[in-house]
């Protein structure tokens, strides 16, 4: 790993996590020389504390351009996974099988239902499928829900994948294709000069035409360096892991997954906790709680691990995508759900990026929609 | 392979490992009634399905992990046997009661 | 001897010296005490079963064994209340312990925490490591405690370090069968250990240790400076290869295959509570940054005895009992001066127990092929990653075993790394150029030892907790 001093780039990611691995490997692919700046070994990082789905039901409220965008994203993860799996040999396990999202009572299955309705109400959404299935339904897709189950809204464009194994492919996939991936290489300073960017770093000073913002959390300091806004906060959410049991569920059930490797991944919460990654025994204890009720038979599996982990959550809980004003080669890219947007990151973000312009659809998730005066 | 030293004896205690009656002794760990019963592999593993046996005998490896009385995966070095145990050595991941 | 209290001025965990002497000591001098250990009886490693072994001939595990029993009278006198075959899987930042117990789960609060987890034998990744037949010398030693069991059949030795004598010695007044003792100690640490030399020859262990060494190796047959170990077999090891310095290789048969090199403070439980660890280049392993009174950078709690830094189990129990005066000041009961006062003599019992340890430490630092093993070699046993595809991850850009950990799984198993974590730094730091203490170790979470989802569905939750997870749903 040589020293970075005098480095010119195209394209210089900051943040190697899920967004900034997807968008420098879609850079990549396309021929920029891509160079992809990483803090080290211990780090805020959501992308390997994630619950791996690849979900598009109920997203959307309020925003019905990322109910498009989140499809589009799904849709294109099959030839995503294929991509990955051709250049690199690593299988991620996208299976997308259709997802249930389970409710313990009548009143939480009627609000399911109402939210998915407000949804697909909206003028311009993108239709897609979705059923609300009542218990009897429900039992005869997974004969072993509990007896506090009610039901479940579904919808068959959900999926999951492996999402360490992807993060793993996209690396192999950004070594294979020359980027220079650069870890213990925290950005210190951004600065716009000469039409480009020269970024500042423990480890010496890169020089790039454009610059992406993947930061995660640190997009909010770095943001302003470039005349960029990044309004976003962490909201922790703990996550539960058995060992390996038999497979016996294929379907994502909204919080609870069987891994492609055997364990039961159960999430999930939301709590405002500042960078605090520290286990809550009383939340988890919730988590798991909900999870017997759904699926008595998980009772007598050993937990493993558990983890908390930081969403990236703007205020309305929707991505940010944006480019400069003032230094247009700057791009902000940020969001909470890295996994399932991870195809549009490397095969539609991209390109923009790469062609130095994000084009009108982007409008709708410039950080501009907070500077409104909020009505009170 | 291990045998017990002819001065070492305690109270038999009966139990079975896979269906058929064994016999240990008061004090004994499941993993070690496991051994002194000649019984060499207790499980394969969920990954590759290689055979595997206590390696540390206090609880850091988990490769002694055994079925005890119906429940998978439990640590057999660290579950002390009582009389009348149904213990089964495994194969690969926890099965789960469906 | 039951728990019956709701909360305790102080909880203690891990029932060996170092336990028991501050559980001991704490309840005598008036705190609620609690000790918790996952073991059915007191003892820890070195006293393991030490108050019910089958063994009837106290000559067999020899004196310093025997010395276990003078901690746990005390102990049964002293009013701690002891909670044997008790996991403590997490202690909070609020000092709530998380125990299970005869699977039931459940929180217990109190005020200051000793942690006396003690040392787990070190990882030995050899190729073949894996193979059933292949196990701890420490773990054939509990074998021997607790049940009076040998192997039988060819039995082969191999490592470094005191206790891989110790067995033997113990195996052969047992008149259990030893082959070969393979001595893997590195040629060039006589030579590195000889500045500490004298030290070691005014120590308690020069008596003791030089007999016992010169009792094996009269009767084994030992073969020195070996390298390149393999356990060979198929489904079960039947023999080992290996070469003395750079000669040629040798087999011998062996139906056992008995490691050691060493062992290492179990840190995991410090680790997931937050406590800062450091590396230790002598003993080449992580550890907990304490006080001298055993304080971790986490309020509230200690660490004392081999969990905070390999001293012996002579050490692990005066390092108990100042650990237990700092609780008695921190929590009120005595002040400075008495502290220091009351002390003063367990720490010169604890310099004369160290005396004579840097040269050992030194003598038995493992050799780097056994630390640092070459590619085809599993390092994590749970989820079976080789030292090559560490190696492979680094090349990717992993810096640490964080990294590693999520590319490969390698320490995600039911272990937790412990099996696998001081290797893996160490290869990372090796292919990185850098230094261990630069790489960095595993960040561990609760539960440290697994427990069932049932039983982490049945503790009690706050108002705030249900929000959490509710709010969105
Ligand atoms: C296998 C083995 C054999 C050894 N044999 C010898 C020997 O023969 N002679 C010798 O001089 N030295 C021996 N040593 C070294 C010796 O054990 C230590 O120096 C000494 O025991 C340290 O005492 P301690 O109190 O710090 O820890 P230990 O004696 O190790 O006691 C720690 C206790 O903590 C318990 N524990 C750990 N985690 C948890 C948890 N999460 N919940 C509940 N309980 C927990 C363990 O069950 C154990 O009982 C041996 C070490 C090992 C690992
Ligand atoms: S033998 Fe290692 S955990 Fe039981």
């Amino acid at each position: 790993m040589s020293d970075l001093s005098g480095s010119e780039y195209d394209v210089a990611v900051v943040g190697g996590g899920l967004v900034g691995s997807a968008t420098a490997w879609g850079l990549a692919r396309l021929g920029q020389k891509v160079a992809l700046l990483d803090e080290g070994d211990v780090a805020v990082r959501p992308s390997r504390g994630n619950f791996a789905l690849v979900w598009v039901q109920g997203k959307g409220l309020g925003m019905p351009e990322y109910a498009g965008w989140t499809k589009r994203s799904a849709d294109g993860w099959t030839e995503f996974a294929a991509l990955l799996r051709d250049q690199t040999g690593i299988d991620v396990a996208y299976d997308r099988p259709g997802g249930f999202f389970p409710a313990l009572s009548e009143a939480e299955l009627e609000a399911r239902a109402q939210q998915l309705q407000r949804l697909h109400n909206q003028p311009g959404v993108v239709r897609y499928d979705y059923e609300i299935l009542d218990r009897a339904a429900l039992r005869q897709e997974l004969p072993f829900i509990g007896p506090d189950v009610a039901g479940a809204s579904y919808c068959p464009l959900d999926g999951h994948c492996n999402s360490l194994r992807l993060l793993r492919a996209l690396h192999a996939g950004l070594q294979h294709s020359g980027v220079a991936y650069r870890p213990n290489r925290r950005v210190e300073r951004i600065e716009a000069r000469d039409g480009g960017f020269r970024l500042a770093t423990g480890g010496g000073e890169v020089g790039a035409g454009k610059v992406v913002l993947a930061a995660g959390h640190d997009n909010i300091r770095l943001a302003p360096m470039v005349g960029l806004d990044a309004p976003v906060r962490p909201e922790r959410g703990h996550i539960i892991v058995t060992e390996k049991t038999i497979p016996f569920l294929r379907h994502p059930v909204g919080f609870i997954r069987q891994t492609d490797e055997g364990g039961v991944m159960i999430g999930d919460s939301f709590e405002d906790a500042g960078l605090d990654v520290g286990v809550r025994v009383g939340v988890v204890s919730t988590i798991a709680e909900r999870a017997v009720r759904i699926f008595p038979l998980l009772g007598p599996l050993n937990v493993v691990r558990t983890w908390a982990a930081q969403r990236v959550m703007s205020r309305d809980g929707f991505p940010i995508y944006e480019q400069s004003a003032t230094a247009p080669g700057a791009f902000l890219a940020t969001c909470h759900s890295g996994v399932t947007l991870a195809a549009n990151h490397a095969l539609a973000l991209a390109p923009h990026i790469a062609a130095g312009r994000l084009p009108q659809e982007f409008d709708v998730f410039s950080a501009r929609r907070f500077h409104v005066p909020e009505a009170a | 392979m291990f045998q017990r030293l002819p001065n070492a004896a305690a109270e038999r205690v009966p139990f079975t490992i896979d269906g058929r009656p064994a016999e240990a002794q008061a004090g004994d760990s499941v993993a070690a009634a496991l051994l002194a019963n000649g019984v060499q592999t207790c499980r394969a593993t969920p990954v590759s399905g290689a055979p595997r046996a206590p390696y540390c005998m206090m609880g850091v490896c988990f490769d002694c992990l055994v079925t005890i009385d119906g429940v998978g995966n439990r640590q057999g070095c660290q579950v002390r046997l009582e009389p009348g145990m149904r213990v089964e050595t495994q194969d690969g991941k926890r099965e789960i009661g469906l | 001897m039951s728990a019956t209290k709701d909360q305790y001025d102080l909880a203690v965990i891990g029932a060996g010296p170092a336990g028991l002497a501050a559980a001991t000591l704490a309840a005598q001098r008036g705190l609620s005490t609690v000790l918790l250990d996952e073991q059915e009886a007191p003892g820890g490693q070195i006293y393991r079963a030490i108050t019910r072994t089958p063994l009837r001939n106290p000559g067999v595990l020899g004196p310093d064994y025997w010395h276990g029993a003078e901690l746990t009278g005390p102990f049964r006198d002293s009013g701690a209340d002891h909670l044997p075959g008790t996991t403590v899987w997490s202690v909070s930042r609020d000092l709530e312990i998380g125990l299970s117990r005869q699977g039931a789960a459940r929180i217990l609060p109190v005020k200051h925490v000793i942690l006396a987890t003690g040392a787990l034998e070190r990882p030995f990744p050899i190729p073949g490591w894996t193979l059933p037949g292949v196990m701890g010398a420490g773990a054939a030693q509990i074998l021997l405690k607790a049940s009076g069991l040998v192997a039988q059949g060819n039995v082969v030795l191999a490592g470094s370090g005191p206790l891989l004598w110790l067995l033997a010695w113990q195996y052969l007044r047992a008149g259990a069968r030893i082959d070969a003792i393979l001595d893997t100690t590195p040629r060039e640490n006589w030579r590195a250990a000889l500045p500490q030399l004298g030290a070691f020859l005014r120590s308690d262990y020069v008596g003791k240790g030089v007999r016992l060494l010169f009792e094996v190796r009269r009767k084994v047959k030992v073969y020195s400076g070996v390298s390149e170990l393999k356990a060979l077999g198929d489904g079960r090891v039947q023999m080992v290869s290996f070469r003395q310095g750079d000669g040629e290789e040798w087999r011998l048969p062996a139906d056992t295959l008995l490691l050691h090199q060493g062992v290492i403070p179990n840190i995991n439980l410090a680790n997931a509570i937050g406590c800062a660890q450091t590396w230790d280049e002598t003993q080449r392993c992580w550890t907990p940054q304490v006080d001298a009174w055993g304080a971790t950078t986490v309020p509230g709690v200690a660490v004392a005895g081999d969990g905070a830094g390999i001293g012996g189990a002579l050490a692990a129990e005066h390092r108990g009992r100042l650990a237990a005066l700092d609780a008695l000041l921190r929590l009120g009961r005595i002040d400075r001066v008495e502290r220091d006062r009351s002390a003063a003599p367990h720490r010169d019992a604890l310099e004369r127990a160290q005396q004579g340890r840097d040269f050992l430490d030194t003598l038995y630092s493992p050799a780097k092929p056994f630390r640092v093993p070459p590619d085809d070699t599993i390092v994590c046993r749970c989820e079976e990653v080789t030292a090559g595809q560490v190696r492979e991850a680094v090349a990717l850009g992993c810096s640490g075993p964080n990294q590693t950990k999520s590319f490969l799984r390698c320490g995600m198993g039911p272990c937790q790394g412990r099996l696998c974590g001081p290797t893996v730094t160490e290869v990372i730091a090796e292919a990185r150029g850098v230094s261990p203490a630069e790489v960095g170790y595993y960040r561990l979470r609760p539960p440290v030892k697994p427990i069932t989802l049932a039983e982490l569905a049945s503790l009690p939750k706050s108002e705030a907790d249900v929000a959490a997870v509710l709010g969105r749903h």
